[in-house]
């Protein structure tokens, strides 16, 4: 089927097979490859994208599904060399280890900062239950995201 | 993991989607949401050969109050019952429990039409809109019909909707007694509870203690009765069949069941 999709503000039309998964679309056909594909079962949070704004996990979303909708990637985030505040935030918190969950982590932030835009610790804890970090590395992740609430990253 | 094949067809409006539905039959299931659905195909646990998508039928995600009881479209997320202000001033169990159910990426996707047709016992919804004696709107074929929430749970994933049936609408009467509690254990956040219980008023109702959610009759009876809620939740069990899985066993679970009602009859009440 025709799917016709804006990813990271640019139109992308393709024929794919009716099941195909958003996160494989963003992979495979757009060839954006920081959306990570982790447990798979809607649990692990590291295919985050946003969804018209709002964070989902692209591997529970049909591309179908997408189409004609506005979808953003961790690629989408930066403005030409600039890196966004929560990108900046990470970068200066020390926001990761492996470095598997972070695109889905930083996208499940960008979507929590817009919904609530100075939140508490706890807040920022509870906003990220669906993101797993398989190094534990929470605390600075947690960091990161109140730094990047507070506008507290170096220009 | 992606599902086994299937034909996606996307409906504009409610009447498209049933003459979808007439059109396939059996062979079609309704894609709300999206996050049971999707999860079970790609575990081959469901193969339908139609997908009809509900994504675009916006005109059914709202949440209007009515004077005595608030309705909600099917298609309402649960990020937006959860942030719904009528529903935080007027049925806040329902608000609530929306916002324990998943995390804020499956709230942003999942509809509370869709949990209510998926009718998995393990859910949060369910139990809450049986505690607050809901009724579910069903479009068919020849017009609506209204089925009370305790007559629509018939078992496993299974409902009293018709095939071709479309869940439109939920009706929740506003409670009188406003006292209201809502208990959810888990192993990790995102988990599906392991047993919950779910309290308006003196309505009890259990996740996860038999296959469909159930009201905790012998509580409700006890507390009418005049006891306490101790010895109340003591009966929480009574006439469950808990099931026994990876993560407890049915003793566990009857156990917890009696826990969290006392902890959730003390905190309403």
């Amino acid at each position: 089927m025709k799917v016709d999709l804006t990813v990271n503000g640019k139109d992308i039309t393709a024929d794919v097979e009716d099941r195909t998964l958003l996160v494989h679309f963003l992979r495979d056909v757009a060839d954006l490859t920081a959306t990570n594909i982790g447990c798979d079962t809607t649990s692990c949070g590291a295919c985050t994208v946003l969804l018209d704004g709002e964070s989902v996990k692209s591997c529970t979303v049909l591309a179908a599904q997408a189409s004609g909708h506005e979808v953003v990637t961790l690629e989408g985030l930066a403005d030409g060399a600039e890196m966004h505040p929560v990108q900046k935030a990470f970068h200066e918190q020390h926001g990761l280890q492996c470095g598997f969950c972070t695109p889905g982590m930083v996208m499940a932030i960008v979507s929590l900062l817009k919904e609530n835009p100075h939140p508490t610790e706890e807040q920022v804890r509870t906003g990220l239950e669906g993101n797993l970090c398989r190094c534990t590395g929470y605390h600075n992740i947690v960091r990161a995201a109140l730094a990047a609430a507070a506008g507290e990253t170096n220009q | 993991m992606i599902p086994a094949t299937f034909t996606y067809k996307r409906a504009a409006s409610a009447e498209e989607a049933l003459d979808l539905a007439a059109e396939y039959g059996e062979d079609a299931k309704f894609l709300a949401g999206g996050h049971s659905l999707l999860p079970l195909m790609k575990l081959r646990l469901a193969a339908p050969e139609v997908l009809i998508d509900l994504g675009g039928l916006r005109d059914l995600s709202y949440v209007h109050d009515l004077g005595d009881h608030i309705a909600i479209g099917a298609l309402t997320r649960h990020h937006d019952v959860e942030h719904s202000d009528v529903l935080a001033s007027e049925i806040p169990l329902l608000a609530h429990a929306a916002g324990q159910v998943g995390d804020p990426q499956i709230r942003h996707r999942g509809t509370i039409g869709g949990s209510v047709a998926h009718a998995d016992p393990a859910s949060d919804l369910p139990a809450v809109l049986l505690a607050l004696d809901a009724t579910f709107t069903a479009r068919g074929g020849d017009g609506s019909r209204e089925i009370p929430a305790g007559e629509f749970f018939q078992s496993l994933f299974e409902t009293s909707l018709e095939p071709g049936e479309l869940l439109t609408e939920i009706r929740v009467p506003k409670p009188s007694d406003r006292a209201w509690s809502f208990q959810k254990f888990t192993q990790r956040a995102i988990d599906w509870a392991i047993v919950g219980v779910a309290v308006q008023g003196h309505s009890v109702a259990l996740v996860n203690m038999g296959p469909t959610p159930l009201r905790a009759t012998a509580v409700e009876q006890a507390l009418a009765a005049g006891a306490s809620p101790a010895d109340a939740a003591a009966h929480a069990a009574d006439g469950t069949s808990a099931p026994a899985d990876i993560r407890a066993s049915t003793a566990y679970r009857e156990h917890l069941a009696q826990v969290l009602t006392r902890r959730a009859l003390a905190e309403a009440h």
